[in-house]
């Protein structure tokens, strides 16, 4: 059993943001970079079947980007996976998700994996087209969302999420491509031996070409700000005088939101 | 332009958000059609073609057949766009049909400008226009971002027929989970991931209860496992309308905001100025949640 985990490495979101030069992403001086939370869940569930046979399947990870997303890979392998491979592509943030796709899914072909787990979507761009694109490529069956996964009898269960709540449940056989959803998991830390343990695992590096970098369909303009839409009242200051102050605004408005009031 | 919209239903019913769809067509001057796998009684008003497959034949989902459903109509029509919402079935169906014609996706669109798509980026913080170099192109919707127009008439239909083979068996959909109601409160008062752990979420309940109301969350909060998962605000959890809603270290993802810009005034409590809930709040206190919220506590509790 052969398994490949696909992560991005993204800013953290408390970050302050501000367009680059060309005004297609955002200047990455400022900002501090992490694993996207997706595919932290996606690293997790990994692992956790790698564990549930016992060992066996080894489980590849899988980053795209600058040199710093080498610094993701390691967190990924201290979390439990075997080996890494980094696409080392500086112009990554530049590239469209059917680039990125035409990448993962020309390094997996020569792999034959059995199970390929990515997150759903990336915190900073957010399009979701990656995976699905991936298994399209692939021409391996997908399904997107999942908040819960098993195994048995060589067959995948996988549940989507849905809208409000409810879930679909749906059975596949590898080959396969699932998209990892918050609530998969509770992804763990690594702990110091796996640290340790992990700089001793391989990273083997691709360029662009050798994977087969496609041609982009779409191109990005115009990052900036999202404008604020409201004239909400901003309240600063000393925290005392700003609970005396809000609470006398919440007092005016009393009626309308007392236990039992009108909704 | 041509435009090709894509329906979808939810639990046997047409999907309100579908109306947001013709919003689009609208805005953009585009000649629409309509291609729906759903329930013959469950067909929307409109005057153009609508391809049509039954969902009691075809199921409600599954991504191999309802591609290849798509595809059909996509080569009668020839659209310049194909456009889905950015919802369970369009995030998992639109790639597909884009891998399919060979053409670029944009997802979550929430304008048109600049001869490109806008669409929001890093948590709604920031916002970029994404224009398609092929020509014709998929997109998905972002919900509530294109009013929905009032539309009339009697579509002329056209009956869909695919293969209804597939590596995927849908072996049927669960409901939420039951619990707290939060549909009822008049006051609400949601824990976001800026409460930080989960002793602080207490100070979260007391605001509430000094408000006579409901504690909800953001999904962050539930995923940790710090409040039950019927208390989640948002679009994959419950949709709310109280008259207060106290948003404290929440940033203001769409997803949750869908769960709760009905609501009527709207506080905000956030350490972060930028964060995007300012887009919504009648009041916006930058402050420390673990500092502020005792303290208006405590006033309000002396209030009464
Ligand atoms: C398909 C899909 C469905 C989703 N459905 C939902 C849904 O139904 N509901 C939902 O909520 N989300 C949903 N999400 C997730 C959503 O995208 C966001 O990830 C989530 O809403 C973020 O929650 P948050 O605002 O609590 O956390 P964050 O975005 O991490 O924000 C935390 C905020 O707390 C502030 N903060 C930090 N410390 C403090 C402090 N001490 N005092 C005050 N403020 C502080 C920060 O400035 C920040 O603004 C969904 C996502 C997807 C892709």
């Amino acid at each position: 059993m052969n398994i490949l985990v696909c992560v991005k490495q993204v800013p953290d979101m408390a970050g302050r943001f501000s367009p680059n030069a060309a005004g297609t992403w955002y200047d990455e001086a400022a900002l501090v970079f992490r694993m996207n939370e997706r595919d932290e869940n996606a690293v997790e569930e990994a692992v956790r079947f790698k564990e549930q046979l016992g060992g066996t399947p080894e489980v590849t990870v899988l980053s795209i980007g600058p040199g710093r997303v080498v610094e993701t890979i390691r967190k990924a392998l201290a979390m439990g996976c075997d080996r890494g491979v980094h696409i080392d592509d500086p112009l990554a943030s530049e590239r469209d998700p059917w680039q990125i796709a035409s990448m993962i899914a020309g390094h997996a072909r020569g792999c034959r994996y059995d199970i390929i787990f990515t997150g759903m979507q990336s915190d900073d761009r957010g399009s979701a087209q990656v995976g699905v694109l991936t298994a399209e490529m692939l021409c391996v069956s997908c399904v997107t969302g999942v908040v819960g996964f098993g195994w048995q009898d060589g067959a995948a269960t996988a549940d989507r999420e849905l809208e409000g709540g409810r879930r679909g449940m749906t059975r596949l056989k590898p080959p396969m491509l699932l998209t990892c959803q918050q609530g998969l998991n509770s992804p763990r830390y690594p702990t110091l031996p796996n640290i340790m343990k992990s700089r001793k695992k391989e990273i083997s590096v691709l360029l662009p070409d050798e994977v087969g970098l496609g041609e982009p369909l779409s191109s990005v303009t115009g990052f900036r700000h999202h404008e604020r839409q409201t004239a909400g009242l901003f309240l600063e200051g000393d925290v005392d005088d700003l609970a005396g102050r809000v609470a006398t605004l919440l007092d005016a408005k009393r009626g309308i939101f007392r236990r039992g009031g009108a909704v | 332009m041509k435009a090709l919209l894509v329906g979808e239903c939810r639990d046997g019913r047409l999907a309100g958000e579908v109306a947001e769809l013709f919003g689009f067509a609208a805005v953009s001057g585009a000649e629409a059609s309509l291609v729906l796998v759903g329930n013959p009684d469950g067909v929307p008003a409109f005057g153009g073609r609508l391809y049509f497959a039954d969902a009691r034949e075809y199921g409600e989902y599954n991504p191999d057949v309802h591609k290849r459903l798509v595809m059909q109509a996509v080569e009668r029509e020839c659209p310049d766009v194909v456009v889905f919402l950015q919802s369970s079935y369009g995030w998992d169906l639109a790639p597909r049909l884009a891998a399919a014609m060979n053409v670029a996706q944009v997802s979550g669109v929430t304008g048109i400008d600049d001869g490109g798509y806008a669409v929001d980026s890093c948590n709604g913080k920031m916002r970029r226009t994404v224009k398609p170099l092929t020509s014709s192109a998929v997109l998905t919707l972002q919900p509530g971002a294109f009013p929905a127009p009032a539309e009339q008439g009697v579509p002329e239909l056209i009956r869909l027929d695919a293969d209804r083979s597939s590596g995927i068996e849908f072996l049927g959909s669960s409901q939420p989970e039951t619990g707290a109601d939060l549909s009822r409160a008049s006051a609400i008062v949601s824990a976001g991931r800026g409460v930080g752990s989960e002793k602080h979420v207490d100070l979260v309940r007391g605001l509430a209860e000094a408000l006579g109301g409901e504690v909800g969350a953001s999904r962050p909060v539930i995923d940790a496992g710090w409040l039950e998962r019927s208390r989640q605000v948002g679009s994959s959890g419950q949709t709310v309308s109280p008259a207060l809603y106290v948003a404290c270290g929440i940033s203001g993802s769409i997803q949750h905001l869908a769960g709760m810009k009905g609501a009527g005034y709207i506080l905000a409590v956030n350490t972060d100025r930028d964060a995007p809930i300012g887009d919504v709040a009648d009041v916006f206190v930058v402050a420390d949640l673990v500092q502020f919220l005792p303290a208006l506590t405590a006033r309000l509790r002396v209030g009464q």
